[in-house]
């Protein structure tokens, strides 16, 4: 079976934001919109978004690792979200693993929401549904798309690449091989949901010096015979 | 809901899609736009561009807010006769009205004193337009925002290596393998570098951030070095003597290539001391670059012309001229300079440990010397040597305006331009990459004009407003030294402010010093606001008044698109576009979008119809260039020379003949000629089907080692970017600047400043970097003002434009003050706590957010999130106003006035450049009354809604969809 | 979590009105085995219509909780996996079953079918009802509870404790306005329902007692470090992500100072056991006819202070991503 899914590689992310609103856009005028904004041009605008950007601070000055952290639907494999869902509008894709809620059922009753620990769904306070990340579905199925743009359109955008997409279960697939190699992780595996969407981790490239380095033969110091006589006295004038 | 994979979008009412230019910020990244029934769907990068490749930010996909947003100015407003300015009372007026209003203003002021008018512009991509129509009028009163953003690090590094970063040049990440990036937030080259920066990381490059602040990019590096402001010349300094210690410099690199070698006349009694030995005599260029008539010590027959075939020069030394002048090489200077700089002494002043610094001196030096890059790319130098490969020492670095921002800013880049030249990195791969059109001579030939008859009724100006002086001749002063510029650029106050000081012109214009003047024109600026320093004393200048009840500032024309703090205190208001109603072009003229490997420019298509009665500021200024019958834009018999601005671009030339235009791409009849070539006039088309850009790809032995490529420097003449072939060595010892001190101590034979300046210049234009506190905390009690406080660019926000975006605002619609928690607690002062944030000049109210990520000195926020109640289409409780805060309102335009600059009023800038210091500002906080309101301080009347703003009702709710929103 | 005053009637309007249902149930089969005096139809008519308008403005209310009510038909469908679901089943009919048991009592089709023994336990229609109402009364308080309760990010709730309390709450709440009701008829049986609404009591104060203390030494399974999976103590947040708030500011956290969760717990921990306890021994001493109503009006308002206090104790893990603005 297919499981489609992101994995946000952390160690590139900058926190640019560029993720929310892509998808922002490409939602609100497509098959999971609108995404309606709330008090738009006035005091505590709200709305609905798919996609969050965190920041996070690790340990304290000076050794603080500032943490940017893009979360949307994890596309569990065993959502907790859709069982609990009285009117089956919350359901998971068989061919592709994608998790997706109906507007025509969904009865706004904000259920699955509780049963999410990740905080990625949200009601649309106007139109009285749950929406969430689609996976951009009504683009990564869109036949008619070339090839290389049938990708979420937070992923295309994304200025660092810290989002790569595709399938979780394909071993062979980008996504797998970076899970693998990079040591890619699930949030809060707690509580057993197997997000489908992975993290990757920072990593830390150092350089190593050694005293070696620091003493060589062809250091250019040594072709600048760095003394100049300008006729000061020396032993020379006063011993034999 | 049908199965989403059942149907295509596209399918779904009209589909289109064009291609065009990004224009929510300056980074100018290629989009395809997606239309569904005429209504903008989908914003996407372009793939097929070189700049983005594909990728968009969070502004550029918020676009679409942009074009709904209640903030757009949809017709030409004039102020109400019987309201007062700023109090945004307007009435609508027809274009022709406007143009007439403005066309008798101005066509008198013209006739009478074209200095009256002042032209200046804000983060614009149009000085090519508009620094030529200044010009046409003879105005000298003309810049953009260069001055005020980041003049230090184009003069500090171009008048070292003849290129700079910003958008003139960056680091190459693809090669480089240690990346250290230093006081940059978001940069504007941002997309590109945060492709960049991934990409280099998950290479295995190191990269280091050197910030006092944690953020961003920062976040990802592997290092973070925390830094005190202000304090990096003192870093560079240690570094670089720390690099000559253990000889982890390039030699070979600094002999060829730099003028470290060279001999300096050494002899404090000579009025030629710190100048170079040069022999007059010899035949060799001499225009505006540096002539070749200098010398070197050759190890084993003395002094020698540099360059000669065979010398193996001395790179340290101090030796005497057969005609008994003491000399030192150019490089000996530099080490005697800084081998006081411990990093002991580097510590105590930047607050990293020594052995940090000391370190980060080793990793650059043994990178740059241990794991060199070879291309297989031979190529020949300026002085007919051919090589037959590409070397580069990979470590690359970045720097924006953490070090442009303060008044030593100029010096500290010089410094850094040096550390990264003792590395040998410049234009090598791996290490700083130039884009065209540089490099450019040092320092590049343009001149403002030098004497106030540039200035003449009727006439065009005789000179560029802008330029780059070389010597005091250059400065553009009256005979007694004073100022022609209402900004005092390249005055003796601000000599080298090659991109004028527009943080000065409000506060110059309102004192009438050096003299008032009528019309101040601002075209996207928002200078009552956030591109103002001292911002509530700013606004009240604009509408002070003489005893006579006339303002001080006689007039004011704002052109602006959305309705801006700014558009509130004009008497005349043109309504502009969008970037996706209009023709833009990103010249070769301005700052083009150049790529490492070749020149690249780019044009904007228009996507929408303009809104309303909108109109392209740039049409605008053609039409009124015509009607005042400036002579670029008129025929012989007075008639206009152009349709619109698309007719100018493709048949303007610089002049007749030239082959040189606004667009450097598609020329020629049948737009196969680049660079120069006869008008085309299907260029715009060609530029259409080549997706809105054009890319020369120079020849591979063309694009490195360019200060000293004899191929490029040749290839760069016969295509008009400059108009010498000669060799840019690289300065380590500026002679430029000691002919500047040189005529402070009376020994420089022409031009000399007057008394009062006498010991600024001798003291800020040392020819060799050094090291001084900035001038504000020269100034202030550091004991009553322990921080330093700055701002940064959130990268979802461009300056003051977005918060009318319902998308972006959501993500900062205010602000607070983050401050290191031990720092905080402290004062007493919580998270979250509402604080005052006080500065020599003014406090602000705000709330204080805590943060491990900043160094305890610092306190920061986002810059531009606050916004003046009413303005940008926000309702007058909007966050933006009641909870977000502008640090501007405590930044001085101007120094605290001391005895130590004789009691003079001088610009909070830096000495040399004019560059605004906004990052020098030293604060203090402490709690706020309990009692008091929670909100944010200075608090202004709101703005109110101008006529033709709202064309939509606003409800509670907004649900854009594409194809039907605001359609009934 | 946010307590929507929604939830909060829905629950104990629903808990009230079981409870009260089968109060009248259990005086019926007392009343039938001659434990207690038999009661008119009209008692029997008047106390399901009560229980029945209990039931009813839950359900009203459970409506101001929809985004989309008109569409609460489509909750029925997913009975298999949903508790919340199940209730939607379970509660209408529950509500035809009080109804049903009514109008029994109404037109008095209460002529036995069967006696057990010698008129030891006469079976009638209304009996059959009840008693079945009463096992779907007792299912109703299950599902209710374990709408809560199978939520097993919500560590307060998840637990058998959850269903306990509900059902126990409803059931004291039911007995206490049994009690008032026959108070206000002036009949027998406050006594008797009063002693099963003090035992309830006493139970729900037990199991209550007992999630509180459960509660105050829950080791949360989620924190900081497997929610952004970065190991180490210090971890803070400093943005969201966004400036004023969101669905995930709204719907899960309160938005109260630990005063005020402090004050409403030991407010209802007074309101729904002690007070009413004392007001039922009070007006069996004194007889009075309206302490037992007062006892109900209080122990009510107790238990709606309760159930905004389960609602707002409970830490949803999603909270660990929405903690600061910046
Ligand atoms: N999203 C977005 N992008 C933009 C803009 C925008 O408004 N929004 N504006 C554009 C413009 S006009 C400009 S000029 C560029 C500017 O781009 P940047 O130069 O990146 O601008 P700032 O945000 O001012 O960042 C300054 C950085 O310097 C640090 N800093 C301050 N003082 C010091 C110091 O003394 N030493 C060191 N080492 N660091 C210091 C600050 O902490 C901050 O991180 O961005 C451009 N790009
Ligand atoms: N405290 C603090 N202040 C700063 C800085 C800082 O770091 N800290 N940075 C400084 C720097 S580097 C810069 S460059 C300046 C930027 O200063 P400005 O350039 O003045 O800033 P913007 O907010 O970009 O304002 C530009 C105006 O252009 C208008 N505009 C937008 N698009 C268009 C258009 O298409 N046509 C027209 N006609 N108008 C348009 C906007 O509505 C706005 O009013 O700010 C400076 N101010
Ligand atoms: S777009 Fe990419 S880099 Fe930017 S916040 Fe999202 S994941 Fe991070
Ligand atoms: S992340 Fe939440 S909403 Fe998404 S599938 Fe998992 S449980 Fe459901
Ligand atoms: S809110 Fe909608 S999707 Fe969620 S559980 Fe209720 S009906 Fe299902
Ligand atoms: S996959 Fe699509 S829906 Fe999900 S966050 Fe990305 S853009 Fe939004
Ligand atoms: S960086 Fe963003 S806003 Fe700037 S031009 Fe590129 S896409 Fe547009
Ligand atoms: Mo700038």
């Amino acid at each position: 079976m297919t499981q489609l899914a992101l994995v946000i590689d952390l160690n590139v992310c900058v926190g640019c934001h560029a993720c929310v609103t892509s998808c922002k856009q490409w939602n609100t005028s497509g098959w999971a919109g609108p995404m309606v904004d709330e008090n738009p041009y006035d005091a505590d605008p709200t709305g609905t978004f798919f996609n969050r950007v965190q920041t996070f601070e690790v340990g304290s000055y000076p050794n603080t690792e500032t943490v940017h952290f893009p979360k949307s639907c994890l596309h569990c494999e065993d959502p907790p979200c859709v069982p609990v869902c009285p009117t089956g509008a919350s359901y998971k894709r068989e061919d592709n693993g994608v998790v997706l809620v109906d507007y025509d059922k969904c009865i706004g009753c904000k259920y699955c929401s509780w049963a999410c620990p990740y905080g990625v769904r949200e009601l649309d306070a106007q139109q009285k549904v749950m929406k969430k990340c689609t996976l951009c579905i009504d683009r990564i199925t869109d036949q008619s798309l070339p090839e290389a743009e049938r990708k979420p359109a937070c992923v295309l955008a994304c200025p660092t690449s810290a989002r790569l997409y595709g399938d979780v279960h394909d071993p062979d697939s980008e996504v797998s091989i970076a899970i693998r190699e990079r040591g890619g992780y699930a949030l809060m595996p707690e509580w057993g949901t197997q997000p489908a969407n992975h993290y990757l981790p920072r990593q830390k490239n150092r350089m190593h010096i050694t005293e070696d380095d620091l003493q060589r033969v062809d250091n250019p110091l040594k072709k600048e015979d760095l003394t100049v006589y300008h006729g000061e006295e020396t032993l020379e004038d006063v011993t034999w | 809901m049908h199965d989403p994979a059942s149907r295509s979008d596209q399918s779904i009412g009209h589909h289109e899609v064009k291609e065009t230019t990004c224009y929510m910020c300056a980074c100018r990244c290629g989009i395809r736009v997606h239309l569904r029934d005429g209504e903008v769907r989908y914003i996407e990068g372009n793939p097929d561009h070189p700049l983005n490749q594909g990728i968009l930010c969070a502004k550029g996909s918020s676009g679409i807010m942009k074009q709904v947003s209640p903030a757009r100015l949809t017709k030409p407003l004039r102020r109400k006769a019987n309201a007062k300015r700023g109090e945004s009372q307007f009435e609508e007026i027809s274009w022709d009205q406007a143009m007439s209003m403005l066309t008798e203003r101005l066509g008198r002021l013209r006739a009478e004193d074209p200095k009256q008018f002042a032209l200046f512009t804000g983060r614009d991509q149009m000085q090519a337009l508009t620094g030529m129509f200044a010009k046409q009028f003879g105005t000298p009163n003309y810049a953009a925002h260069g001055g005020f953003c980041s003049v230090n690090m184009a003069t500090g590094m171009i008048y070292s290596i003849g290129g700079s970063f910003w958008e003139f040049g960056g680091p190459d990440l693809d090669h480089a393998k240690l990346f250290v990036m230093i006081g940059t937030a978001e940069d504007h080259h941002s997309n590109p570098l945060k492709k960049e920066l991934s990409k280099f990381k998950r290479q295995g490059g190191r990269f280091i951030a050197i910030n006092p602040v944690r953020s961003g990019y920062a976040a990802i590096a592997d290092e973070w070095v925390p830094i005190k402001p202000g304090t990096d010349g003192a870093l560079f300094l240690a570094l670089i003597n720390e690099i000559l210690k253990t000889g982890l410099f390039d030699r070979d690199f600094l002999i060829q290539y730099t003028n470290a070698a060279e001999l300096v006349i050494d002899d404090p009694e000579r009025d030629d001391h710190a100048m170079f030995y040069r022999d007059t005599s010899i035949d060799v260029t001499r225009g505006c670059t540096d002539p070749q008539d200098k010398f070197w010590w050759d190890r084993n027959s003395g002094e020698v012309l540099s360059h000669t075939k065979g010398a193996d020069p001395r790179l340290l030394g101090a030796f005497t001229m057969k005609d008994g002048t003491p000399v030192k090489t150019s490089f000996q200077l530099l080490k005697e300079r800084v081998e006081p700089h411990t990093v002991e002494w580097a510590s105590g002043i930047t607050g990293i440990p020594a052995e940090t610094i000391r370190r980060l001196s080793h990793e650059m030096g043994i990178m740059a010397r241990d794991h060199k890059i070879e291309l297989p790319i031979s190529w020949t130098d300026a002085w007919d040597n051919e090589h037959a490969s590409v070397t580069g020492n990979p470590v690359a670095f970045h720097a924006m305006r953490g070090l442009a921002a303060h008044s030593n800013g100029f010096q500290t880049i010089r410094a850094l331009s040096i550390l990264m030249t003792v590395l040998g990195t410049i234009d090598r791969p791996g290490g700083f990459r130039h884009k065209a059109p540089f490099p450019k001579p040092i320092p590049p030939c343009p001149k403002p004009p030098n004497s106030p008859d540039a200035v003449q009724p009727n006439t065009p100006l005789d000179g560029l407003p802008l330029g780059w002086p070389a010597k005091p001749e250059d400065l553009f002063v009256d005979a007694e030294g004073e100022p022609v510029r209402l900004d005092k650029a390249f005055s003796w106050e601000y000599p080298l402010a090659a991109h004028g000081l527009m943080h000065n012109v409000i506060t110059n214009a309102w004192r009438g010093d050096p003299y008032p003047i009528d019309t101040l024109f601002l075209f996207m600026a928002n200078m009552a606001w956030n591109s103002s320093m001292n911002t509530v004393e700013a606004r009240k200048m604009l509408v002070d008044r003489h005893e006579n009840g006339e303002y001080k500032i006689p007039f004011l024309v704002v052109c602006d698109t959305y309705s801006s703090e700014t558009v509130a205190f004009a008497d005349l208001v043109l309504p502009d576009t969008t970037y996706l109603e209009r023709h833009d072009v990103l010249s070769m003229l301005d700052r083009p979008i150049s790529e490492f490997d070749g020149p690249v420019d780019a044009v904007r298509l228009p996507v929408l119809p303009p809104k309303g009665e909108c109109r392209p500021f740039q049409d605008v200024l053609i039409e009124l260039g015509a009607r005042l019958g400036l002579p670029a834009f008129t025929n012989d018999d007075g008639t206009p020379k152009f349709r619109n601005y698309p007719d100018f671009v493709v048949n303007y030339e610089t002049s007749p003949g030239s082959g040189i235009g606004f667009l450097a791409g598609f020329r020629g009849k049948f737009g196969d000629k680049a660079m120069k070539g006869e008008p085309n006039p299907n260029q715009w088309e060609q530029y259409a089907a080549n997706h809105c850009f054009f890319h020369y790809e120079l020849p591979r032995s063309y694009q490195y080692m360019r200060n000293w490529n004899k191929g490029y420097l040749h290839w760069a003449r016969a295509h008009g970017m400059t108009k010498w072939a000669e060799p840019i060595l690289i300065h380590i010892h500026s002679e430029v600047l000691q002919r500047f001190r040189a005529a402070a101590q009376g020994k420089w034979p022409g031009r000399r400043p007057p008394e009062r300046y006498r010991e600024r210049i001798e003291t800020f234009f040392d020819p060799l970097p050094f090291y001084y506190e900035p001038l504000e905390a020269q100034r202030v009690d550091k004991n009553r003002y322990p921080l330093t406080a700055l701002t940064q660019r959130p990268m979802a926000m461009y300056h003051s434009w977005d918060s009318q975006n319902a998308w972006l605002r959501q993500i900062h619609s205010h602000n607070y003050l983050f401050v290191n928690p031990k720092v905080a607690i402290a004062q007493g002062i919580k998270d979250g706590d509402w604080i005052w944030v006080e500065s020599h000049l003014n406090r602000v109210k705000c709330m204080c957010r805590y943060s491990e990520a900043v160094e305890p000195g610092t306190v920061w926020t986002w810059n531009a999130i606050g916004k003046g109640a009413g303005a940008w289409g926000l309702s007058a409780n909007a966050d933006e106003s009641k909870k977000g805060f502008l640090l501007n309102h405590v930044i001085g335009e101007e120094l605290p006035v001391v005895s130590q600059d004789g009691g003079q009023v001088l610009s909070n800038s830096d000495p040399l450049t004019g560059q605004a210091a906004w990052f020098d500002t030293r604060v203090r906080i402490y709690p706020a009354e309990p009692t008091s309101k929670k909100i944010t301080e200075p608090q202004f009347t709101p703005m109110k809604a101008l006529p033709g703003q709202l064309t939509r009702p606003r409800g509670r709710w907004q649900a854009y969809v594409a194809g039907v929103f605001g359609k009934k | 979590m946010h307590p929507a005053f929604s939830v909060i009637f829905l629950t104990t309007l629903l808990g009230a009105g079981q409870g009260l249902f089968l109060a009248l149930v259990t005086g019926q089969v007392y009343s039938r085995i001659h434990l207690i005096e038999a009661q008119s139809s009209d008692y029997y008519l008047f106390g399901s219509l009560i229980a029945f308008a209990l039931l009813l403005t839950g359900l009203v209310s459970s409506f101001f909780h929809l985004g989309r009510p008109e569409r609460a038909w489509r909750t029925a469908t997913k009975w298999r996996t949903s508790w919340l679901s199940r209730e939607v089943i379970v509660l209408p009919l529950l509500m035809v079953l009080v109804a049903t048991f009514g109008l029994i009592h109404w037109m008095g089709w209460t002529q036995p079918f069967v006696v057990a023994g010698e008129d030891a336990l006469p079976v009638d229609a209304s009996l059959l009802v009840g008693v079945f109402g009463a096992l779907v009364a007792f299912a109703l308080f299950v599902a209710t509870a374990m709408i809560y309760a199978s939520v097993k990010f919500l560590q307060e709730w998840a637990s058998p404790l959850t269903v306990f309390n509900f059902t126990f709450f409803g059931l004291a709440s039911g007995f206490m306005l049994a009690a008032a009701y026959s108070a206000f008829l002036g009949n027998d049986l406050v006594t008797f329902f009063g002693t099963w609404a003090v035992i309830f009591t006493a139970i729900a104060f037990l199991s209550r007692g007992a999630s509180l203390l459960r509660n105050r030494r829950i080791k949360y399974r989620s924190n900081l470090k497997t929610a952004i999976g970065v190991r180490h103590q210090g971890i803070a947040q400093t943005s969201q992500g966004f400036s004023a708030g969101s669905f995930n500011t709204r719907e899960f956290f309160h938005h109260r100072g630990p005063r005020t969760l402090t004050m409403v717990r030991s407010l209802f921990m007074v309101l729904v056991f002690p007070v009413p306890v004392l007001l039922i021994g009070l007006a069996y001493v004194t007889k009075s006819p309206n302490l037992p109503i007062l006892a109900f009006l209080i122990q009510y308002l107790g238990l709606v202070a309760e159930r905004w206090y389960f609602f707002a104790e409970a830490q949803h893990p999603q909270n660990l991503y929405y903690q600061r603005v910046s």
